[in-house]
Formats: structure tokens, C-alpha cells, sequence
């Protein structure tokens, strides 16, 4: 029992480390710009997608480094030109014009490149598992990990050490001082967005190698992020980081007991959050009123 | 009476009229009574969230949940509890509402942003219960196995179960029956009270009205609402599945409400006529009917926010 | 903010008018459209086309679209052209049943075909048994729909689940052992296949767990754990679509296929497809493949389709094509359109070759209006020669023979008067 347990759990981890990084890139737009981006799971569609029909030509590495700026560069374009012209207005609009825009993906994605699953060539050695014992962890997984970490720090040392994190932070907690202190605050959303996106994008990359493409892939993978955040508490990063490991974690530790309940437990989570602490575990109070 | 009282008079009498008889122009324009029955469904849907969205400004997103408590409720009454269509919508409306108020005590003190994404959080709870309570709910597959009962007047029997236009008068009537209950809150000082709401919250607060009260009543009539649209649902289907409260749905209504005109009494039954119609066109046409809704969400909120109304009365202005 | 303001100087009054009338064009048009010309016989067919059930949806579009060239190319039905009017049902229930109505109302459809969700099926056969209209269901599994929901304007060309798991049951324990693992998605298709299994299994002494697992996980490590814990001989895989494949591949990824055998009943072509090489493996149940060789006609379906899709013929394919072809051919035996006569002349009605692809002449029983099709048993492989070339029939079951008497299913058909 002890071992069926430790194995959920290290697994639940890993599966969490998954939602981190899709959360962190929902969550960095979310605080900036105050915009729930509902196509942030057809972001990961696309990266995905972009990655499947570059792998060909340049391997899976290089589709890996290549994809996501693309995808990037696609939010980038999206940004300025669908969701900058909303800024002023109610979130309303941009959760509504976010949604509409996830269904042209998914759709555009179908038409592109047909319905039918496609499998995502990952190089041999990282397919197999770590060991006979830890025989549920492949080398893809942890791969999937060192990449979420990796992408991790990278994300806090650029919000942390350089200008543009700094200024995001700032912007977070008020961006009229920040545009009053001179800044360009369109670039500086924009740019905000696209790292958002680049995430999402690296995510499809990744996402892909583990269960292969499909119009729909993004769809499911957008409400764990989301409750990630609630979790974790809106407004803060480590918050979602966290939020993003525990449902991880509960969800595999459920899948133990009573599986049939592993993915509504994260609900469960969230509706407990909700009810003892609403801020979430490092929110601070006040950050969404 | 004043000039622009009688226009609205007339306005509403045209409007009654072209439902009254909707089923016989529908036809020649390549229309079936049917389609029209679901406009109504769901433009009472659209109206209950904009209850919520247009006159108290509060942005549910997952609002489809009650929707989906409500065809649920009528269905499991009409499968297990007894053969009649009222008890079945009065279950669905109760269990909508009840749920409603409850869960609005946990969220009120929550606006924006955060409000809607709690609001989609729960909802999908709800789609997870239905989802999983198979033995129950029919877990993906549906409920099913109940169908909409005749009315039994004790002098007649009204048939709705296999004469399509007996249904859709059937579901005008209750159609205003809502209709009626929602246009006299609005009217009343409880009703100015959310409006003095959405356009000032801070403002209202100074005048000593609870505000997160008035919110949570708002929220609970809403839901209520909400659930009378999903128990009709059930009956035009003879059926209820979990993807009535899944939060792609709630979108829907969300987008009804924006395209007809927030501001508006009659905005979302104008949306949610253009939308379903518009998506059982496309859907026929192309199977990429998808890019094109989604395409109309953004257009929409782009170049149309104030919705076909807003637009229209903004002209005449 | 006035509209000298805003980024984008369009005139939205000139794009409101625009999209009214060409609104109010297209919804006139069906109405002129009926006035012209002879009145074709009207096929409705209603299928997931878009949702997590598009690619299978849309192999039998392409399916259901040759058999009505061909159909037409022959003379049609009684005389008259067929057209099929194709319709979304997006793996909604509500959308479903009204497309249904919208279909039988608005374009008085002779036919219904649909749909392969089986609930969504289900929904639509309560409409058209109340219109009394023919209504044949191509591609939903569940047992129910000849079983205990059967109707008498109902019938069906593939598989129940319970001839499915049968044609294969006995090779799996007679191969492989008789401890076995489940993972089976929890839904009613699901539950289905394994009541089907299990009782199978029971009567021949075997021992099994299992997991219930949700619709649309992705990551099967839990349960794969707790099955390698178990020890079974054969792991059964229920799930389907992208759940099968994500299933499958880390099956094999945690390298469990070396532990013990997997199979079940449905892993569709377009699913193999869709997995890398190392998970083409176990044994399955394909409900009608296109490489049968010294059978007649298959080699051309199957060219034809490869013309129009690119790739070999799938079951669904077949289920389309057959699901039209039936329609023709029993209205033009009959030489009627009436329902409860047509109705009548398929229940015992054999399929002939040219349609039915397969060994022998199946027929749609009369107990159940289930069609009673060869059941092809066997093993999944990376592709050898043609890529498609994935399978290889090792047992093929004729239909009455996996289905169990008609007694068995529950069905009770009621005629109208």
C-alpha cells in the first residue's frame, strides 16, 4: 500500500508540474492585463500543432525550441490586434472574445489538419522507463519535468533581474503608476502576453509528446490551470506554482482510493479553498475584488 | 399617455404578436416550430442571466450549472416521482434556485474577474456530479427515458407530447408567465436598487444598501430563472445531459445576452434568436460552423458590445 | 468613444444590412428550391462531426456519401434522386434531437441515419419512432438500442457490445489466461463492454479487477500501477479515441506489454492510426476490415475509398455506406417509402454481397433489428507492406453466433397498429 501510495504521489507531482506550467502563463496574463484567456488551451493546440509539422524537417529538439516563439509570435499578433482594444472595458469582453477565439482554433486546427489523432515522434531512448521498480516514470516524464523547471526559473529570474520582469511586477500591483512613471504600458502588456503564451506554446510541445494531437487536447487541460490559480490564490506566481503541484498530488492520490473521483476532487479542492481561506493559499487579500 | 409610452406599447404588443404566431410564418421561411421552441428556451436563459449580467452588472460565467440542475430536477421528477409536467417544473425551478442560493452565499463578496472564474469553477462541479452520478444522472449518456407529459385539465387533455405547436404554446405561456414575475422585479424598488447597483457599486454602498445582499438575492432569483429555462429544456429534448451545464454552454447564453443588447429587457431573446438560428443555419451548411460562431463572438465584442438593441437605439438617439 | 475613435473605421450599419439580406436570401431559398424540378427521396444523416467523435463521424460521411452516387447512378429510389442532407449533431443530445426535427419537419426526410454517440441515438430514435420514420443507427454500440430500448423503426448495422466482447472472449482466455484487468471508461458504453466480458468470464471460471476510469483522462499511470500490481494476464483496454490512445501508448511506454497481454473489442482504424508502432499491439475485435482476401467487391470498396480518403476503408466507412445502401434497397424491393411496411421487410432482410463486404449474407435479426455481421477477431501490428496494413483477422466470428439468441437482449418489439 505504502509503495502504491509513494508511486501516486511522485506521479501526482509530475502530472502537477504539467498543470505549473500551464497555469504560470494563464496566470501572468490574468494579473497584468485582467484578462481570463480562455484560448490559452488553444495556444497549447497550436504549439502543439506547430511542433508536429516542424519535428520533420528539424528533430524533436528542435521543434521543442522552435515552436513556442512561434507560438508566441502568434500571440503576440493576437494580442494587438483582437484583445488590445478591449483593455479599457469590462472583463467581459475579453473573456467572451477569448472564448469565441478558442473555438476558431480548434476548429481552424480540424480543418488544417483533419480530425483523425496524430501521433508526435519522440526520440527512442526517452519513451522508456526510468527503471523495472519505478517502471510508471519514463524519461519523457522527467524530461517534462526538467523542462518545467528549467522554464521556471527562467520565468522568475526574467520577472525578478530584468527590466521587463520588474516592470510586470510593478504593473501587476499598479499599472497607472507605471504608465505615469513614463513606461509603455501597450508593449508592456504585449510582451506580457506573449511570454504568457509562450508557455502555453511550450506546454502544446510537450503535451503532444505525451499523448499525441488532437483538435480538442487543449480543452481539458484549461480547467486544472484555472483552479490551479484559485487555489494558489490569484495574484501571486508562487501561489499558482503551488496551486498547480497540489491538485497534481490530489488528484493522483485520489486515483488510489476511489478514481473515479480524481479529476472532480480537484473541484473539491477548490471549493474547500474557497470556503476556509478565499484568497487562496499565498493570495493576498483585496489582489481580485 | 405619452407618445413614447404608447411606442413602447406598440413595441411590445408587435413583439407578442410575432411569437403568438410564430409557428405559421415560420414555415414558408424555411422555419419549423420546433426551432422556434428552442429560440424561447433558450431565450429565457439568456434573459434569467441577464437578470444577473445586464441589470445588477455581476458577471456569472458558469451560470449553465442551474440551467442544468433545472433539466435535470424535471427529468428525474418525470422518471422516478410522477407523470406531470407542472410538478416536474416546479422540481427543476426549485432545484436550480435552491442550489442558487447557496452557493451565492460563498461567492458574493467576490466581483470581476475573480467572481466569474468562481462561477466556473462551480459550475463545473456540478458538471462532474452529473458526469460521474451515473447511477443517477445516466453519467454521459444522459437521462433519459421520461418524456414530457399531456396536461390534464380534468375537462381535456392538452397533448404537448406529440403535437409540436400545442408545445410551443405551452412553452409561450410560461414563457410569460417568467416573463411577467421578471419584468415586475424589475420594476419594483428592488429592481431600481440593482440598477442603482451596476452603475455605482461604491455609490450604493454609501447609501447603506447592502449591496452583498442585494447581490445574492439577484444571483438567487436569477437561478431560479434559470432552472424554469433548463426544466423546459429537458421537456423539449425528453432528455437531460451533463453538457447543458458545462461552462462552453454558459458562454453561449453570455454571447445571446452580449449580440441581443445587455441593457435591454428584450436584448437576449433577440440574441439568442439570431445565435440559434444562426448556429442550425451554419451547422447544415459547413462543417466548420465553429470558426464562424466563434468568429461572430469576436466580431461581436469588437465592433457590436452594446449588442443589436444597443446599436440600434444608440442610431436613433 | 464616437467612431472617429476607434481603430477601426468600418460602418457597422453597412455590415448589419449586409448580413440581414444575405440572411434573408438563404432562408427563402429552400422555399424556391421546392418549387423546381422532381423531388428527390431525402436521407437525413446526423453524426458527431465536430467534437472528440469528428474522425469516425466523418469516415462514415465519406461512406454514406458514396453509397448515394452510386445509389443515384443506379436510378436512385423508386425512381427518384437521393439526397443526403448531412447534419451536426457536435455530440450534443439537444442539438441532436433537433436537428432530427428539423430534418423529418422542415426537409421531410424519408430516412434517418444516426448517431455515433449512442445516447444522442437513443434521443433521436424516441423522435423518429413518434414520426414514424425509419431511422437506422450506423455507429452507436451501446446494448440498449436493440436491447431493452429497441423500437420497431430502429435498426442497426454495427456491433452491440455483448457480440463484440464475445467473438473475442474465448480466444483471449484460451491465449492468454483468465485473470484479467479492466480499464473501462466510465460511461454506459463502457460499463457495456464490461458486464459483457465479465459474464463471460465468470462462466468459464475466471477471476478479474478492474478500474472505472473518466472520460477524457490523460494519464493512465494510476491505474496502469495498480493493474501491474494485480498481476493479470490480460489487461482489457475499454477506452476509446484519444483515451485509448493515450492509454495504450503508456502501456507499452512502462513497458507492461512484456507483463501480459492486452486486448478488448473496439480499437478502430483511425485510432491505430493515431498511436506510434510499439502500441499497435494486442487483441481486438474490428467490426469490418478491408483486407479480405477471396472475398468479392471488398478490393473495390476499398479502392474507392482510398481514392476519396487516402487511406484503406475503415468500419466506419462501412457502417455509412451500408447504413444508406440498406435504405435503397429495401425501399426499392418494396416499392414503398411507408415506414411500418419497410419496416417489416427489414426485419430478416439479408444484406447481399455487394453490400455486405464480408463473408456470407448477414441479415438484420428480427428479434432485434440488430445486423448480424461477421465479427472480425484478431491482432494489431505495425504496418506490414501497406501502411495501413495494421491488423490481421485471426477469427472471424459470424454475427448470430457472438450475439447470443435475440431472447437474451431485452428487446420487445412493439408494432403500431
Amino acid at each position: 500500500m505504502t509503495q502504491l501510495l509513494l508511486f501516486n504521489v511522485t506521479n501526482g507531482l509530475i502530472v502537477g508540474a504539467f498543470y505549473v506550467l500551464m497555469a504560470l502563463g494563464l496566470s501572468l496574463i490574468l494579473n497584468l492585463s485582467n484578462v481570463i484567456n480562455f484560448a490559452h488551451g488553444g495556444f497549447l493546440v497550436i504549439g502543439g500543432y506547430i511542433a508536429y509539422a516542424i519535428t520533420p524537417y528539424i528533430g524533436f529538439w528542435g521543434a521543442l525550441l522552435v515552436a513556442p516563439p512561434l507560438t508566441a509570435i502568434i500571440g503576440l499578433a493576437v494580442e494587438r490586434v483582437l484583445i488590445r482594444p478591449l483593455y479599457g472595458r469590462d472583463p467581459l469582453y475579453s473573456l467572451l472574445l477569448t472564448f469565441g477565439l478558442a473555438f476558431i482554433i480548434e476548429d481552424g486546427t480540424r480543418f488544417i489538419f483533419g480530425a483523425q489523432g496524430k501521433p508526435m515522434t519522440i526520440p527512442a531512448f526517452l519513451s522508456q522507463s526510468v527503471s523495472n521498480e519505478l517502471f510508471f516514470i519514463t524519461w519523457y516524464r522527467l524530461f517534462m519535468v526538467a523542462v518545467v523547471v528549467v522554464a521556471v526559473t527562467l520565468l522568475f529570474v526574467l520577472l525578478r533581474y530584468t527590466r521587463l520582469g520588474i516592470r510586470i511586477r510593478a504593473g501587476t500591483l499598479d499599472l497607472e503608476t507605471v504608465a505615469a512613471l513614463g513606461i509603455n504600458v501597450q508593449m508592456l502588456r504585449s510582451l506580457n502576453f506573449a511570454v504568457g503564451i509562450y508557455l502555453a506554446g511550450l506546454s502544446g510541445v510537450l503535451a503532444a509528446g505525451q499523448l499525441g494531437l488532437e483538435p480538442t487536447m487543449g480543452t481539458g487541460l484549461l480547467m486544472p490551470s484555472f483552479i490551479a490559480i484559485i487555489v494558489g490564490g490569484i495574484g501571486s506566481l508562487p501561489g499558482t506554482l503551488a496551486g498547480g503541484l497540489l491538485i497534481g498530488v490530489a488528484s493522483g492520490l485520489t486515483a488510489v482510493f476511489f478514481p473515479a473521483a480524481s479529476e472532480a476532487v480537484i473541484y473539491v479542492m477548490m471549493a474547500v479553498v474557497l470556503l476556509i481561506r478565499p484568497r487562496g493559499l499565498f493570495g493576498e487579500e483585496g489582489m481580485m475584488s | 399617455m405619452s407618445t413614447e409610452q404608447t411606442r413602447k406599447l406598440v413595441v411590445l404588443a408587435a413583439i407578442w404578436i410575432i411569437l403568438i404566431s410564430a409557428p405559421y410564418w415560420m414555415v414558408p421561411l424555411g422555419g419549423y416550430t420546433a426551432l422556434a421552441t428552442r429560440v424561447l428556451v433558450l431565450g429565457l436563459a439568456a434573459m434569467s442571466l441577464n437578470f444577473l449580467l445586464g441589470f445588477t452588472g455581476v458577471l456569472s460565467f458558469g451560470h449553465a450549472a442551474y440551467f442544468g440542475l433545472g433539466a435535470y430536477g424535471a427529468g428525474l421528477t418525470l422518471k422516478y416521482l410522477a407523470a406531470s409536467t407542472p410538478l416536474a417544473l416546479i422540481a427543476g425551478i426549485m432545484l436550480a434556485g435552491i442550489c442558487g442560493a447557496l452557493l451565492g452565499m460563498l461567492i458574493v463578496r467576490r466581483r470581476g474577474v475573480y467572481f466569474a472564474m468562481v462561477t466556473i469553477a462551480f459550475g463545473q462541479v456540478f458538471y462532474y456530479i452529473a458526469f460521474q452520478w451515473s447511477s443517477l444522472t445516466g453519467g454521459d449518456d444522459g437521462l433519459r427515458g421520461f418524456s414530457r407529459q399531456p396536461l390534464d385539465f380534468g375537462a381535456f387533455k392538452f397533448d404537448i407530447l406529440s403535437n409540436e405547436k400545442n408545445f410551443y404554446f405551452f412553452v409561450l405561456f410560461c414563457f410569460a408567465l417568467a416573463l411577467g414575475i421578471m419584468g415586475f422585479i424589475l420594476r419594483s424598488p428592488f429592481g431600481r436598487t440593482m440598477i442603482a447597483i451596476r452603475e455605482n457599486e461604491r455609490r450604493a454602498r454609501f447609501l447603506g444598501i447592502p449591496v452583498e445582499r442585494h447581490i445574492w438575492i439577484a444571483f438567487t432569483l436569477s437561478c431560479f430563472f434559470m432552472g424554469f429555462a433548463g426544466a423546459l429544456y429537458a421537456l423539449v429534448n425528453n432528455f437531460a445531459d451533463p453538457r447543458g451545464l458545462h461552462y462552453s454552454q454558459s458562454g453561449d447564453f453570455v454571447m445571446m445576452a452580449v449580440m441581443g443588447g445587455m441593457r435591454n429587457f428584450w436584448g437576449p431573446l433577440l440574441g439568442a434568436a439570431v445565435f440559434v438560428v444562426l448556429q442550425d443555419y451554419l451547422s447544415s451548411v459547413t462543417v466548420n460552423w465553429m470558426s464562424f460562431v466563434g468568429l461572430l463572438f469576436v466580431l461581436v465584442v469588437l465592433f457590436f458590445p452594446r449588442g443589436l438593441l444597443g446599436f440600434l437605439q444608440r442610431s436613433k438617439a | 468613444m464616437g467612431p472617429t475613435q476607434r481603430p477601426w473605421s468600418v460602418d457597422r450599419r453597412a455590415i448589419l444590412k449586409t448580413g440581414a439580406a444575405i440572411a434573408a436570401v438563404q432562408f427563402a431559398s429552400p422555399y424556391i428550391i421546392k418549387a423546381r424540378g422532381e423531388s428527390p427521396v431525402k436521407i437525413g444523416f446526423i453524426d458527431p462531426l465536430t467534437g472528440v467523435y469528428a474522425a469516425i463521424a466523418q469516415s462514415e460521411v465519406v461512406g454514406a456519401k458514396f453509397a448515394t452516387e452510386e445509389i443515384n447512378k443506379k436510378g436512385g429510389i423508386l425512381g427518384r434522386q437521393v439526397e443526403l442532407l448531412v447534419e451536426d449533431s457536435a455530440n450534443d443530445v439537444g442539438t441532436g434531437v433537433q436537428k432530427a426535427r428539423k430534418l423529418i419537419e422542415r426537409d421531410g426526410v424519408n430516412f434517418i441515419v444516426g448517431d455515433v454517440n449512442s445516447g444522442i441515438a437513443i434521443a433521436i430514435a424516441q423522435v423518429t419512432s413518434e414520426k414514424k420514420v425509419l431511422h437506422i443507427v450506423g455507429g452507436g454500440h451501446s446494448d440498449i438500442i436493440t436491447g431493452s430500448s429497441c423500437n420497431w423503426n430502429v435498426f442497426r448495422v454495427c456491433n452491440s457490445t455483448f457480440m463484440d466482447a464475445n467473438a473475442i472472449a474465448a480466444t483471449l482466455m484460451e491465449k492468454f489466461g483468465k485473470k484479467w484487468y479492466f480499464l473501462t471508461p466510465d460511461y454506459a458504453y463502457g460499463h457495456s463492454v464490461q458486464d459483457g466480458f465479465e459474464k463471460l468470464l465468470k462462466a468459464a471460471g475466471g477471476t478479474f479487477s478492474g478500474s472505472l476510469v473518466p472520460l477524457g483522462t490523460a494519464d493512465y499511470s494510476a491505474y496502469l500501477i495498480q493493474a501491474k500490481s494485480y498481476g493479470p494476464q490480460v489487461l482489457i483496454n475499454v477506452m476509446g479515441g484519444g483515451d485509448q490512445v493515450s492509454s495504450l501508448k503508456q502501456f507499452v511506454q512502462f513497458g507492461l506489454d512484456k507483463q501480459m497481454a492486452v486486448g478488448g473489442t473496439l480499437f478502430e482504424l483511425e485510432t491505430i492510426r493515431a498511436v506510434p508502432d510499439a502500441a499497435r499491439v494486442g487483441w481486438w475485435t474490428m467490426e469490418w476490415w478491408w483486407d479480405q482476401p477471396g472475398v468479392p467487391h471488398v478490393a473495390e470498396f476499398n479502392a474507392a475509398m482510398k481514392k476519396i480518403t487516402g487511406g484503406a476503408a475503415t468500419a466506419r466507412n462501412w457502417f455509412g455506406y451500408a447504413s444508406v445502401q440498406t435504405l435503397a434497397l429495401v425501399a426499392n424491393q418494396e416499392k414503398t417509402l411507408d415506414a411500418p411496411k419497410l419496416a417489416h421487410a427489414l426485419s430478416g432482410y439479408k444484406l447481399p454481397p455487394e453490400i455486405a463486404l464480408q463473408p456470407g449474407t448477414p441479415e438484420y435479426r428480427a428479434g432485434d433489428h440488430e445486423l448480424m455481421s461477421t465479427v472480425f477477431a484478431g491482432e494489431a501490428h505495425p504496418p506490414k507492406g501497406d501502411p495501413d496494413n495494421m491488423f490481421s483477422v485471426k477469427n472471424p466470428v459470424p454475427g448470430a453466433k457472438a450475439a447470443g439468441p435475440a431472447e437474451d437482449t431485452g428487446c420487445k418489439i412493439q408494432w403500431p397498429a
